[in-house]
């Protein structure tokens, strides 16, 4: 083609010059546009999490009198505990005065004594939350390629038999809940069936679950069951849809083989959602393990809400709501980071 | 290696293909009682030779395309045929091999090319993966050879450029990316999926020509598939036009534009407008069959102006013309000549007296910040056609969405009848929106899929108290037998129309208000030729009969000619050349306009 130059259209084509220089410049100004990205989605996720602390604490203290539901119908006869309560609860100062109190305690780490048993709340809370964490953890570490694959696995066999079985498979395991899943796993590993496994974890003081690998089995595998349908579910749906996007029949008619269209042009453009999926789902997990931890008696931090309320244990129940709704934010802002990333369009339009 | 064509004359010694030939072809729909998609198709692609394989949507030409590389899509299959390729029949090969074949040997530039390369992968990677998963070359000679395809169809070829992705390119960008992607294997033969729908003449033009000169000067064979005439008449060694899934007419490009023999063929002619003369455009009645629903005998009889007894029994072969050009009708050479001048109308004339009803004065206006129509003046008279033509980004959309209160950022003035509009729709008076009416340019998007066709041309009655009841009911069948549509579609949804079914209602729903001024904006894009025809030689009979004054935005520079009386040439947002039609695009003053005019395809 020697006459590839007379080709050039003024209009569409630029000079290579031109468009070196510009995209230069343009890289030197995208750092700055992430760097502002990145300070405004913090700045959003402390106001959250500052909004969080306003309702926790209304929600805790500020409406009724916490010491007479901590007392119950001791409140009456009680009156030296109830004034130690109110004393230890700065319930003698007034309400923005507590809360400027509790808020500047959450920042320099104080959260505060427990009242049920008059020990620094964040050495009760420190153990369960590093535990919770590495369940959930581990849980998803398993739950996404396990997920991701049957979504693969499943699409791949689009209205075909193995594909019809694994969805109905998968809906009525996301139809049964967590607790029924934990109890049948219980019921098959660990005392009916076989006794493969422990049903419950032992906690012994100052040790860890995974100190016993075993017992971490069964509360895994109820995690991972009870998740990884929604997430599978919505990575097939969308991988159907980019699999009849024109970008794949044209890799097909290309010549590229099943296996790299799936893996890299189908899976590329349906990791997205399946992101946002996956950090619903974990997010729900570092609160909603409640249930779970409860059957295996796992030393979490939802195990220790529960007990916490039930005892009116108002320190307790603040501090790990608000760890709670940090983790909330941080899982859903690491999301939308890996969304941004993984999405050039998104990418693109922010440095430039 | 078959027979040199006279085309590859290029000094290179090109590489030969034997090109393909399509055996007794036939794709079928078993989920459907096994219907045929598309039937009896035989089909032979010369080295170096561009086929233009036309046909309205519905027609199976883009199944044709894809059977070439083996490939249906889902719920279609190939019933039987053979698709040879250096004497090898596709169809009988393992689909290992057929995959190999794709991309190396045979390539396929697609549709909408925006949708079709990856939105996730740069543009440098997916040119050439097809080479690195093949082991083709070294990684050196594999990025050389992309910048080198890249420099063949005209893109910059640096680093920046192979790291973008195909959201950062225009459309004609993506399109010649596709095209480099297809050419870097070097395939011995090529189809071009409709390559050049959506762009702006100018770089259709552009990538007309780079893919004429890639297939002739590396030899390959190409199928172009297209609904576009005017295209096919630009580019194509020989033409094949396709009707309900069979070829109806097949031979050398001059022979059949000259001298088409099938009834098809010379209504689709017929329906298309010219550069040099205004035509009185003509659709073609009823609508393309859907597989399934063709009927029998010829499948074309039943909207076929010449049809006799036998042509709805008897099944008509593929018979020879003369040497080189066949037709499927039983009455080839019983049905005269054609004669391309036929439905010719004169010019309007541009010393008609003008009474305007729509003034212009220097309008601005702006997107936030960004000014993208800058001192805009023009008006409109009484029964007067005005064309707004442009490419894309031209601001011609923009303008008239001013003009139908439908965008308030704008600055300047806007008069109807002497008086100045408001910006916004909202803030203008109920007569004013009722007596300017605005037809938008995607039917499948303008008419509201939960309502019946009574209730959308309804509407704009009861909003504006022409009518209501019965009287208002009567005055939608009166409405849509104006726009050629039967009382069968008053209970229907818009979903069981054909796109220039939809079109037609949109422009009920117009009419119903009984307004002064048509706003049409890009009306006939999205549908095939011959529903243009009858589209546009709907709006001349109402501009006659009713005396309304239109707006008609467009790109197409022949439309124009059949339809306007004057003309507003737009380039970024100013009018570069106004004036009659006849004058603008007989002696254009502007290098602009002849520009516009040198790349839009003809077929006169």
């Amino acid at each position: 083609m020697t006459d590839a130059a007379t080709l050039l259209d003024p209009d569409h084509a630029e000079p290579a010059s031109v468009t070196t220089t510009r995209s230069r410049r343009a890289r030197r100004g995208g750092a700055w546009a992430w760097v502002a990205w990145l300070l405004r989605r913090l700045g959003l996720a402390v106001l959250t999490l500052w909004l969080v602390s306003v309702l926790v604490f209304i929600a805790t203290t500020a409406l009724g009198d916490p010491v007479r539901a901590i007392l119950g119908k001791d409140f009456n006869a009680d009156k030296a505990r109830a004034a130690q309560l109110t004393a230890q609860l700065n319930l003698d100062e007034s309400l923005p005065q507590r809360y400027l109190h509790w808020l500047g305690g959450l920042f320099s780490g104080d959260l505060g004594t427990s009242i049920a048993n008059q020990r620094p709340v964040s050495e009760l809370i420190g153990p369960n939350v590093v535990n919770t964490l590495v369940l959930v953890l581990l849980s998803a570490i398993i739950m996404v390629p396990v997920a991701f694959g049957i979504a693969m696995i499943s699409a791949n066999y689009r209205r075909r038999k193995p594909d019809t079985f694994i969805q109905t498979v998968l809906l009525a395991l996301a139809g049964l809940p967590e607790f029924v899943i934990g109890i049948l796993l219980v019921a098959i590993f660990a005392t009916t069936l076989s006794h493969v496994l422990p049903a419950v974890t032992i906690a012994t003081p100052g040790g860890h679950p995974w100190d016993d690998p075993k017992t971490m089995v069964l509360p895994i595998a109820t995690l991972v069951l009870a998740v990884s349908p929604y997430v599978s579910r919505i990575v097939r749906a969308t991988l159907l849809e980019v699999l009849d996007s024109d970008y794949v029949e044209l890799a097909r008619l290309k010549g590229i083989p099943e296996r790299v269209v799936m893996r890299k042009h189908a899976l590329l453009n349906a990791i997205v959602p399946g992101i946002q999926v996956v950090a619903l789902q974990l997010a729900w997990l570092a609160g909603g393990v409640v249930i779970v931890e409860a059957v295996f008696n796992y030393p979490g931090i939802g195990f220790q809400l529960v007990d916490s309320v039930r005892n009116h244990d108002v320190p307790m129940v603040q501090a790990l709501a608000m760890i709670i709704a940090a983790v909330y934010v941080v899982v859903n802002l690491v999301a939308d980071l890996l969304s941004i990333l993984l999405t050039p369009r998104a990418r693109t339009a922010i440095s430039s | 290696m078959s027979a040199t064509t006279p085309q590859t004359d290029t000094g290179a010694t090109p590489k030969q293909g034997s090109g393909i030939t399509v055996e007794d072809l036939r794709v079928a729909l078993p989920g459907r009682g096994g219907v045929d998609v598309v039937d009896d198709l035989d089909l032979v692609l010369h080295p170096g030779e561009v086929v233009g394989l036309v046909g309205e949507s519905g027609s199976g030409k883009t199944t044709v395309g894809t059977a070439l590389l083996g490939y249906t899509r889902a719920g279609a299959v190939i019933d039987h045929g053979k698709i040879l390729y250096q004497d090898r029949d596709l169809l009988g090969l393992p689909w290992q091999e057929v995959r190999q074949l794709r991309g190396e040997e045979i390539a396929y530039v697609p549709q909408d090319p925006a949708a079709a390369l990856n939105p996730a992968i740069r543009i440098g990677n997916q040119l050439v993966e097809l080479l690195e998963l093949r082991g083709i070359g070294t990684a050196e000679s594999r990025l050389q050879g992309a910048r080198d395809g890249l420099a063949e169809v005209g893109l910059p070829n640096n680093d920046e450029f192979l790291r973008r992705y195909a959201h950062q390119l225009s459309g004609g960008q993506v399109q010649r990316v596709a095209l480099a992607m297809a050419f870097l294997p070097k395939p011995k033969a090529l189809v071009l999926d409709e390559p050049t729908t959506g762009l702006d003449v100018t770089t259709q033009g552009m990538v007309l020509k780079t893919m004429g000169e890639l297939c002739r000067s590396h030899g390959v064979a190409a199928l172009y598939i297209t609904h576009d005439l005017a295209v096919v008449a630009n580019i194509a060694d020989r033409v094949a036009v396709m009707y309900a899934g069979q070829v109806v007419e097949l031979g050398e490009k001059e022979t059949v534009f000259r001298h088409p023999s099938h009834p098809y063929t010379r209504a689709l002619l017929d329906s298309i407008p010219h550069l040099s003369q205004a035509r009185a455009l003509s659709g073609i009645p009823g609508r393309t069959p859907a597989p399934g629903s063709r009927p029998g005998g010829c499948r074309f009889h039943d909207r076929c102006r010449h049809a006799v007894d036998r042509c709805a029994q008897t099944v008509p072969e593929l018979v020879t013309v003369t040497p080189g050009h066949s037709a499927r009708c039983l009455l080839v050479g019983e049905i005269g000549d054609w004669d391309i001048s036929k439905g010719v109308v004169p010019d309007s004339d541009p010393k008609k007296a003008r009474d305007p009803i729509l003034a212009i004065e220097d309008l601005d206006v702006f997107y936030g910040r960004s000014k993208v129509v800058h001192g805009v003046t023009l008006d409109v008279a009484k029964a007067e056609v005005v064309a707004l033509v442009g490419e894309s980004g031209s601001g011609k959309t923009t303008i008239s969405r001013c003009v139908g209160g439908l965008h308030k950022e704008w600055t300047g003035r806007i008069r109807f009848e002497g008086e100045d509009l408001p910006k916004g729709s909202r803030a203008r008076t109920a007569t004013d929106r009722k007596r300017i009416q605005y037809i938008f340019q995607n039917p499948y998007l303008s008419l509201n899929p939960r309502l019946t066709i009574e209730q959308i041309v309804k509407r704009p009655m009861e909003l504006f108290g022409i009518a209501s009841g019965k009287e208002a009911t009567d005055r939608v069948v009166e409405l849509l037998d104006q726009v050629a549509l039967g009382p069968a579609v008053l209970g229907y949804q818009a979903s069981r129309l054909s796109g220039g079914e939809r079109q037609r209602v949109a422009i009920a729903r117009a009419l119903a208000a009984e307004p002064d001024l048509l706003v049409c904006d890009e009306i006939t894009s999205a549908l095939d030729v011959s529903v243009q025809g009858s589209i546009v030689s709907l709006l001349e009979d109402l501009r006659k009969s009713r005396g309304i004054s239109m707006l008609f935005v467009t790109h197409n520079l022949a439309l124009v000619r059949s339809i306007a009386a004057r003309v507003q040439i737009l380039n970024a947002g100013r009018v570069v050349e106004a004036g009659s039609v006849v004058e603008v695009m007989e002696s254009p003053r502007e290098d602009y306009t002849k520009r516009l005019l040198a790349n839009s395809p003809r077929v006169d």
